[in-house]
């Protein structure tokens, strides 16, 4: 076992660090987030020259042939900076739907593209009345000649409003909430028949609800097999778990950084605030919060591509809980302990707690994974009894 | 002992109920249960209907508009106002400055403000807070100099809340630097109109504009807006912190919200069942229920010492304070987790627009936004940090 980086690995991680650390100050940020797409294209095209958008495909798809553990360093970085790129949206969802369930011809012809930075995805799967439950699909898919027919309607898709592709799921049969049945297409984001209502998000990053009326989609853009995608989505959504993770954990270091530097500066009373030992106290719970919760992302990159899986599904689900607990501890104590300051846009450490909220509900909150997990019989097997 | 309300107190809670029930309009209901921010307009609409009935300023003298019920009516009062989903009288009129004015100040002042405050003619905020006093408030800077029969101010205050909306300040200045840091203060009441008043938003994380700085350069207040005497404005604000004892803890509030998080809990699917039974997210409001009961109790013992002419300084304020704010940011959580996925889009520009067009469900909207403000409960007014530190020292002689 060993939880050193490799040297390929190091450089990666220097060479996001060294960009975000020199593009990336709260203030530049701003910029971006005022920019027509609320990101910076110029930005996007530096994360394609440095080889970042194609961190997880393999060298014959363009990429860097990376594993969670890349994706873990790119995603931590991406936390810490809150970084407001679709690279969540396009590189982990849309790239990993290819990736997990396209056939080699989709990928060859897809993920280069993506590697480039040329082409902008998003995964429109999620709808108004679906919650956390990955099968409950309204959007049906009817076969049209040799192709098929979408209707139904999306909504919360991740940076969905400035995707070229995307990858929609849909029922090809059974019930609303049955796990047989689904089937994920490609689909031109301005294909005859789609609608996009784009808004930002909470965390100032955008999404859309999106229509689709009639759109036909051809038999080469169906991903995998119709009827059977329900597993490739839990894959997908695992994958983003592990990465929303390891961003979170990158956003819980910065907001433990960001507090105990003000609890070294704040002045009350004559004094430091962070002489005050309940607020010390505080700020070590924090810090263990924040390591328990890296300690899940780990686990979670270990997990992920895992064979068995009912063993993957509960590790992800552990995982989660953790990210969820740690991210609102955390969360609300940095805003706490900064006293009025922390409750104000202008300020940093405001923004990392929105975005940790966030991430608490992306792909199932901690209740949802708890009951996952107890249902599943937890991490440790019963033993036996003397 | 008697446990029990009496059939007089159980017959004005009918009667309070019944008022609330026929005259609070149903529009500033609506924003209410859908947790939307209320217009100037509604907040004094509102306030004005309760003046009409009598119940402006319930807290205040009967000389001069309050209703002269006890701690109790005052808390069923407030209750009642709560469950209808009514919004909060404005506490810097209504609990902060106006019982000021009524203990401290002269006849011309009570006269000139004491009927504008109760009926909103005009809107007070609160100047107290400084970017360097927060917590340790005695710190403030805000220097008052007297020359004639003007104070001249210059300074900064931070967190003045509606200070956009307001026409006065009552503020805390720095009188004298002479002595202990509480003995150089003073009370004075600032027009916001003045020359050399400038007023700055700060937006909060629910993106919205409720707070502000303000600063003042050079700015003239005719020393006959000085409330009570000269550098004894420590103990004058001391005295308004003691009066909404009450209704701190905001009980009431948190009920109103947990009744429409079960409601909300019923209408979301979650895993093909109503969200209402899931088992995990039963137990969860039980358990609030069971804390929110026990505070509604512990407030009910403070208030009814309070009616016999307890101390003003019951440290069990402390308590109320603490818990209540916990409750009210436990309920704001147990939203945002029905809400789930449609908590996360930014519904400012919609609900700006004032179309009715939202992203998902109505009510969903508001329910992040709630979350993050009602983070500062537990920072103004007192942090909760601080809270434990009085009952440390005062209930626990640590
Ligand atoms: C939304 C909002 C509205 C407000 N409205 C108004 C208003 O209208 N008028 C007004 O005057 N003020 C207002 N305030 C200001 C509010 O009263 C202050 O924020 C509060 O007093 C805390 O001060 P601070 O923000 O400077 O934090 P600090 O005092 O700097 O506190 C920072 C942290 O240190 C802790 N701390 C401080 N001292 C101690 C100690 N001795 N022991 C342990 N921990 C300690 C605090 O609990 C907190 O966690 C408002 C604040 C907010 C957030």
């Amino acid at each position: 076992m060993d939880f050193d980086l490799s040297e390929e690995q190091r450089m990666l991680k220097e060479s996001v660090d060294r960009l975000l650390e020199d593009r990336y100050s709260f203030e530049q940020r701003k910029t971006y987030t005022r920019a027509a797409d609320g990101w910076s294209r110029e930005l996007w095209k530096q994360y394609a020259d440095l080889g970042l958008l194609g961190v997880p495909f393999s060298q014959d798809h363009g990429g860097f042939g990376g594993g969670p553990v890349e994706t873990m360093i790119l995603m931590e970085a991406f936390g810490k900076a809150l970084v407001l790129e679709p690279y969540f949206a396009t590189v982990i969802l849309f790239g990993g739907a290819v990736k997990i369930a396209g056939s080699e011809a989709q990928k060859a012809d897809l993920l280069p593209k993506v590697a480039e930075g040329k082409l902008l995805g998003a995964f429109a799967h999620s709808e108004r009345d679906s919650r956390y439950d990955l099968a409950d699909v309204k959007t049906t898919a009817k076969k049209d000649g040799t192709g098929w027919v979408l209707d139904g309607e999306k909504t919360v898709v991740i940076h969905g409003d400035c995707a070229d592709k995307l990858v929609v799921s849909a029922r090809v049969s059974g019930g609303q909430r049955d796990k047989d049945g689904l089937a994920l297409f490609l689909v031109d984001a301005k294909a005859p028949g789609v609608t996009r209502k784009g808004y930002p998000t909470q965390d100032s990053l955008r999404a859309a609800d999106i229509t689709l009326k009639g759109v036909k989609v051809a038999a080469s853009d169906v991903l995998g097999e119709p009827g059977k995608a329900y597993a490739a989505i839990e894959k997908i959504a695992q994958s983003a778990i592990q990465a929303l993770s390891a961003e979170a954990v990158g956003g819980m270091q910065e907001m433990l950084d960001i507090t105990v530097e003000y609890l070294k500066t704040r002045q009350q009373f004559g004094v430091p605030i962070g002489s005050f030992q309940a607020l010390q106290h505080r700020a070590v719970d924090m810090l263990v919060a924040t390591e328990q919760a890296r300690s899940m992302a780990m686990f979670a990159a270990m997990m992920v591509d895992e064979k068995d899986a009912e063993e993957r599904a509960k590790a992800i689900s552990a995982c989660k809980v953790h990210i969820g607990k740690s991210g609102r501890y955390v969360g609300q104590q940095s805003i706490q302990l900064h006293g009025g300051i922390g409750m104000t846009l202008e300020y940093k450490v405001g923004h990392y707690f929105i975005r940790s909220t966030m991430i608490e509900i992306l792909f199932g909150d901690t209740d949802h994974h708890l009951a996952a997990l107890a249902r599943a019989g937890g991490l440790i097997p019963a033993g036996t009894t003397a | 002992m008697d446990l029990r309300f009496t059939s007089e107190e159980i017959a004005f809670r009918a009667e309070v109920r019944d008022f609330f029930e026929s005259n609070l309009p149903p529009d500033i209901r609506r924003k209410q249960v859908l947790g939307q921010r209320l217009a100037k307009e509604d907040i004094v609409n509102w306030q004005r209907i309760l003046n009409k009935k009598g119940w402006a300023c319930p807290l205040w003298p009967v000389e001069y508009g309050g209703t002269g019920w006890d701690a109790v009516r005052y808390f069923i009062f407030k209750e009642e106002s709560y469950r209808a989903y009514a919004p909060d009288a404005l506490s810097h009129n209504i609990t902060q400055s106006g019982p000021v004015i009524c203990a401290f100040g002269t006849p011309e002042q009570k006269e000139f403000f004491l009927p504008k405050l109760r009926n909103m003619d005009i809107w007070m905020c609160q100047g107290f807070s400084e970017p360097g006093s927060g917590s340790d408030l005695a710190s403030l800077k805000t220097r008052a100099v007297r020359e004639g029969d003007h104070y001249i101010i210059n300074g900064q205050k931070l967190w003045t809340t509606n200070g956009h909306r307001a026409d006065w300040m009552y503020g805390l200045v720095r009188t004298s630097t002479d002595g202990k840091k509480q003995a150089g203060i003073s009370y004075l009441l600032i027009d916001m109109k003045s020359p050399g008043v400038q007023v700055r938003p700060v937006v909060t994380l629910d993106n919205d504009h409720h707070t502000n700085e303000t600063f003042f350069e050079n700015v003239k207040v005719p020393v006959s807006n000085l409330i009570g005497e000269e550098n004894k404005g420590w103990s004058i604000a001391k005295f308004a912190l003691g009066n909404e004892r009450a209704g701190i803890a905001k009980v009431g509030l948190s009920k109103a919200r947990l009744a429409l998080v079960k409601a909300l809990a019923q209408r979301v699917e979650a895993d093909g069942r109503p969200l209402a039974e899931s088992p995990r997210f039963r137990e969860k409001m039980a358990l609030i229920e069971t804390e929110l009961k026990a505070l509604e109790i512990t407030n009910m013992m403070v208030v009814a010492a309070m009616a016999k002419g307890g101390s003003k300084q019951d440290p069990r304020t402390s308590v109320l304070k603490l818990k209540g704010s916990e409750l009210q940011q436990a309920t704001t959580e147990l939203m945002l987790e029905v809400a789930g996925p449609h908590a996360m889009a930014n519904q400012h520009e919609f609900l700006e627009a004032r179309t009715g067009e939202t992203v998902g469900p109505d009510w969903a909207g508001t329910s992040s936004p709630n979350y993050y403000f009602n983070r500062a409960v537990s920072i103004f007014g007192g942090s909760s940090e601080i809270q434990h530190n009085i009952v440390a020292k005062a209930v626990l002689g640590l």
